[in-house]
């Protein structure tokens, strides 16, 4: 029997064995570790761009706010009444009312439409009381249960959230969310397929070696192993490259993008690949590596056969 | 050591290539096995390296019969058969060291000893001052005996060779056949294919002959049917 230390030594000795010959012949290896390093970035990357996108609409939350239009029947009295009930729920910061000759007042001079006004011999505006949710239940969901709960009351004309374009950017990050697993999932496939195929390729090259080895009392796993390490290495240098380029990508965005939130009074700056991310990415580069190498082995490896 | 009871061999959809063979060869016993070609000497020393397997009969290496054992067992019947080619079988982009080392590396002997060894194996064929170069470098008889090197670096119970003195002049013929002399010696069961009538004369071991796939000297005849088990 082999004892462990002899075992663990092998091992070693085979992981750096195969990153000597994969250092010796650069070329071909560069260019499929190019190959898995790019197919990797792309849904990488995209997830931190969502990331970002994700981080500057969860500031935007807070602006949410309601405005309840009142009923022309219902009295000023009768809105006072209401914005005091308001004000005493729990999940509302504050609420503001405006009454109907404020209403007037604000639209005579901000629009430049005050004289058309005059012609009306009735104050066509009607009472509003604007509502803002306090920032814990600042989410989409609470303002709708809120929102549907003011659409029952018996003064309120029309409730209406001001979020409706926050909504459709959500669902479109949740299209992107989806895309990019999408996307994710087939360029993964790809790149077992393209560590598949090199390690094939690797295979068939060795196949005499595979004979002799076989000949003379080599096990399966013995044989499979300097494929699997290679196959290894492939996944981290993939891996690796592919972490370069999404950062690289945001180090060149980073510049445009403060310059941007300059102007939006903003001092976000884009976040990078954080760490767990960054070992999520060289975790599924590896794991894709072995995979794909694991599967050209076992396909391949029984059709050798010395004679 | 190594035993075949009525063993057959047929390929598929040819005639017996081997057909009711029966012989013995103990421990420490050389023996030569000859025939014309096609006459199954090829298929015979497969049978015992488990590249094929036998259609009926029972071959028995250690008393263990491995016509029928589990693809996963046969590198470890492996390791205990050594196997000299007529085409030495070297890896020609690895050293003589190298090439000598492989079996010991596959069974995992830790790696100070595998120096030890393989000097030794070298030492043992002459070629001691040899085992940096590559095999390519090598005279055919030279080549051979790397592969003999490496067939008896893992001191396996049991060698085959197959031809191994088939390219090779008289002399050197006749050196390599020492060789093998000297492995018997130690208790080694060696079983050599040629038909260098010669030569196997010269030397007077047991000789196995086969005509058309059956043993017409040397085997053990008249057995029952079914074999022993």
């Amino acid at each position: 029997m082999i004892s462990p230390g002899v075992y663990i030594a092998r091992h070693m000795q085979v992981m750096l064995a195969t990153l000597g010959e994969m250092i010796r012949s650069p070329m071909s290896n560069l260019m499929t570790i190019a190959v898995m390093g790019i197919a990797l970035a792309l849904p990488t990357g995209l997830h931190v761009i969502l990331k970002n996108v994700q981080q500057v609409t969860a500031q935007w939350d807070g602006a949410a706010q309601i405005s309840l239009f009142l009923k022309p029947t219902v009295t000023d009295k009768q809105a006072d009444q209401l914005a005091t009930i308001l004000r005493q729920r729990q999940d509302i910061k504050t609420v503001t009312r405006i009454t109907r000759n404020q209403a007037l007042e604000e639209f005579r001079q901000n629009s430049g439409f005050g004289e058309a006004l005059e012609a009306l011999e009735d104050n066509p505006f009607p009472a509003v009381i604007v509502v803002y949710p306090t920032s814990q239940s600042d989410n989409l969901l609470t303002v709708q249960t809120m929102l549907a709960s003011f659409k029952q009351r018996p003064e309120v004309e029309l409730a209406q959230l001001d979020m409706q374009w926050l909504k459709r950017l959500y669902a479109i990050m949740d299209f992107g969310r989806r895309g990019i697993w999408v996307l994710a999932a087939m360029l993964s496939l790809s790149v077992l397929l393209v560590v598949g195929n090199t390690i094939r390729l690797a295979i068939q090259n060795r196949r005499e070696e595979i004979e002799v080895i076989k000949l003379i009392g080599g096990t399966d796993a013995f044989i499979r192993r300097p494929f699997l390490y290679t196959g290894f290495w492939y996944g981290l240098s993939g891996g690796v490259l592919s972490w370069l380029l999404v950062n690289l990508s945001i180090l060149l965005l980073g510049g445009p993008v403060s310059q941007l939130a300059t102007l939006y009074d903003s001092n976000y700056s884009l976040s990078t690949l954080d760490f767990l991310g960054s070992l999520i990415l060289l975790g599924v580069s590896i794991l894709l590596g072995l995979a794909g190498s694991w599967i050209a082995v076992s396909r391949h490896l029984h059709a050798i056969e010395p004679e | 050591m190594i035993e075949f009871h009525n063993v057959s061999k047929r390929y598929p959809g040819s005639c017996d290539a081997l057909s009711q063979v029966s012989f013995k060869l103990s421990s420490g016993e050389l023996a030569f096995l000859t025939g014309h070609s096609g006459a199954g000497k090829s298929t015979l020393l497969k049978l015992i390296a488990v590249l094929i397997r036998p259609t009926n009969g029972q071959v028995l290496i250690n008393n263990e019969n491995i016509g029928h054992i589990n693809r996963r067992r046969i590198p470890y019947v492996r390791r205990n058969v050594g196997i000299i080619f007529q085409d030495h079988k070297l890896l020609f982009d690895r050293t003589v060291f190298d090439n000598v080392a492989l079996p010991l590396v596959i069974s995992g002997v830790p790696h100070r000893e595998i120096g030890r060894r393989v000097r030794a194996s070298l030492d043992k064929v002459g070629l001691l001052n040899k085992e940096k170069s590559l095999p390519i470098t090598l005279s055919g008889g030279q080549q051979q005996r790397v592969g003999i090197a490496r067939a008896v670096v893992n001191k396996p119970p049991i060698l085959l060779a197959d031809e191994p003195t088939g390219n090779l002049d008289p002399e050197l013929s006749r050196e390599i056949m020492d060789l093998f002399e000297q492995f018997q010696q130690v208790g080694v069961s060696v079983l050599i294919a040629s038909h260098d009538l010669d030569l196997i004369g010269q030397m007077g071991h047991k000789v196995l002959t086969l005509n058309e796939g059956r043993m017409t000297a040397g085997g053990m005849h008249n057995e029952p049917q079914g074999g022993l088990r």
